[in-house]
């Protein structure tokens, strides 16, 4: 419910831009579940924070013409035209990054993340500090949860990717694997 | 087709053999770094994976596959200015604004059908009182990259299954939805998307690439089948293909020829890409034991022997990526075009230095094996980065050439003579 409500307020304040509305006015709708300054704070909804440019606008794209399917982000990206899917992604860029957990993470369950992150040569695409590269997202400091749900959304091939890549990169992690990772993940430094 | 069961056993093979190796090198690497000795108990990565066979070294970690923009570039952002093609030929915009536009085919009625791999349309580029427009004629689909057309009929082809729209030309303002005609096909994602075309002996022929880089695989896979236009009948035609995004046949001797992309990170300049010609059903082109017809794989060809596949007839440069390719029997280009083959490369991701980028022209021998192979249309690489990217070619009616840019959601026209506007 509340979701629903928060799409249909989001949806009425980009769906009517008026000429004078910077891109920051158009987006105080998208921070208020993602977080106003990069860092979300909503269950399962990411940080956006830092976020690659190409990596967002294709996100956004696959939102508008429903190849990812959540129905809130469908909603709000229907309206929006292929310039303002450039300008929300790059505007994204532009927020500060996510800011690292206050703790330090557990060092036993950080080496075996650290461990899989290496065997599965996540920082090959992702980047060694996993802040990624062009159409590959900076995953670093991700919400923990969010990571967990997207690599077994990945993992069942119930979140399509772009390309095939993540489908079959998870292929052989197992469901407690994914925990360790999603754990590592938001917790690097 | 056999067993699914099969599949997990012989990917896990592979995995074992890759595990093995990796193991081997990481013994001899004193100086690897010290979380990597915590690392728990062999775990090979996925057969699909691209990353599968890479070195460590810092160049290849700089590798990934390259994803094009999602956005189509309007007309006018188009990188028409920066193509060139031989003295003569002139190079146009035929339409543009379709994601991702990939494989083409032709109606009789002169529309021209455009598959995607990155969405999840067709497109047809419609032709009428001397206008065109793009509409789409079929969305939702997985992976629609293959299009072939006969006799009224449109096939499509998805990641997993094959469907037909009849009389698509006369529907294209309120086409039916697309039925499926053959699904018995894995889902894999590696190599999974695919070029379809139909044979002179009317068939339909279609690939299964390998899953992976370069991996041991059942019996479903690394293959090009073929099958009645209703789906019954299927066979396998050609084994050991990696994975096939273009074919066509030799209008002369009306053999299959076939692009295959090799493995990727074997080196910066070996594997090349290959051109291949079945001369009879059966035969084995080698992957992924074998690759261009003289390297023994490193991994996965132990106690094998290339002189027991088929050789390549051309070389197509390493990691360049060939995939559409037709024969070209028009009239309109000069006479030493005749029966060549056009190749769209469609550019490398796994080379430092990228190569490719480019359609290529491949002129056969009278028995049909390569005599040359020219640059024809270059520019879509500028500063080792993709302004564009061609996927497939294909001929109009009037001896014209179309071009797709899956970078740029566009399909170029290349004519030869006076430019005049296109027609058919």
């Amino acid at each position: 419910m509340y979701k629903t409500i928060t799409a249909v307020l989001v949806f009425a304040s980009i769906a009517v831009p008026s000429n004078a509305e910077s891109i920051q006015e158009r987006a105080a709708a998208c921070l208020a579940c993602h977080g106003e300054r990069g860092t979300s704070e909503t269950e399962n909804t990411p940080s956006l924070g830092g976020q690659q440019a190409p990596y967002a606008l294709i996100q956004l794209f696959m939102f508008r013409e429903k190849l990812r399917v959540f129905e809130p982000m469908n909603e709000m990206a229907k309206p929006l035209t292929d310039d303002d899917l450039r300008a929300f992604s790059d505007f994204i860029a532009t927020l500060p990054k996510p800011a690292p957990p206050a703790d330090a993470g557990d060092p036993a369950r950080m080496a075996k993340g650290q461990a899989l992150a290496q065997q599965n040569r996540c920082n090959s695409c992702h980047n060694t500090d996993y802040s990624g590269k062009e159409n590959v997202p900076r995953i670093a400091n991700q919400r923990e949860d969010y990571l967990a749900k997207t690599l077994a959304e990945y993992k069942d091939n119930s979140r399509h990717g772009y390309d095939g890549t993540m489908a079959d990169v998870m292929q052989p992690i197992a469901k407690e694997q994914i925990a360790d990772l999603a754990y590592y993940i938001a917790h690097v430094r | 087709m056999t067993d699914h069961s099969l599949a997990p056993r012989s990917l896990l093979l592979a995995g074992a053999v890759f595990g093995a190796l990796t193991f081997g090198a990481a013994a001899q690497q004193p100086a690897a770094p010290p979380a990597s000795g915590a690392a728990p108990a062999a775990q090979p990565l996925p057969p699909g994976s691209p990353l599968i066979g890479r070195p460590d070294n810092e160049a290849a970690a700089k590798l990934a596959p390259v994803a094009p923009p999602p956005l189509p570039a309007s007309a006018d952002k188009l990188p028409l200015a920066k193509l060139k093609v031989p003295a003569g030929f002139n190079v146009e915009v035929y339409a543009a604004g379709m994601a991702n536009a990939r494989s083409l085919a032709l109606g009789d009625k002169g529309t021209v059908f455009v598959g995607s791999r990155l969405v999840d349309k067709v497109y047809a580029i419609v032709n009428k009182d001397g206008k065109r427009s793009v509409k789409v004629i079929a969305s939702g689909l997985y992976r629609p990259n293959g299009v072939a057309f006969k006799d009224g009929t449109l096939y499509i082809a998805e990641l997993s299954k094959v469907s037909k729209i009849d009389k698509i030309e006369d529907n294209l303002d309120n086409p039916p939805k697309p039925t499926v005609i053959y699904d018995k096909l894995p889902k894999d994602e590696a190599h999974g998307w695919k070029f379809i075309a139909i044979g002179p002996d009317g068939k339909l022929y279609v690939p299964v690439g390998q899953p992976g880089n370069n991996v041991l695989h059942d019996a479903d896979h690394g293959q090009i089948r073929r099958m009645n236009l209703d789906g019954s009948g299927a066979e396998v035609y050609a084994l050991g293909v990696r994975n096939t995004v273009g074919f066509d046949w030799n209008p002369e001797t009306k053999q299959m020829y076939f692009t295959d992309n090799g493995r990727d990170w074997l080196s910066e300049t070996v594997p090349e890409d290959e051109l291949n010609r079945v001369t009879k059903a059966g035969e084995d082109f080698g992957a992924p034991y074998c690759y261009q017809g003289n390297i023994i794989d490193q991994e996965l060809g132990w106690g094998k022997n290339c002189k027991d596949y088929t050789a390549p007839v051309g070389l197509m440069g390493p990691h360049t990526a060939a995939l559409g390719m037709r024969f070209y029997t028009g009239s309109m280009f000069p006479k030493s075009y005749r029966n060549a083959i056009f190749i769209a490369r469609h550019g490398s991701w796994n080379k430092s230095q990228k190569q490719g980028g480019d359609v290529v022209v491949v002129k056969l021998n009278k028995d049909g094996t390569v005599k040359s192979m020219e640059p024809f249309m270059t520019g879509f690489l500028e500063d080792n980065k993709y302004v564009g990217r061609p996927v497939d070619v294909m001929l109009l009616k009037d001896g014209s050439m179309l071009v797709s840019d899956d970078w740029n959601g566009a399909v170029y026209r290349v004519s030869y003579g006076k430019p005049k506007v296109a027609g058919q």
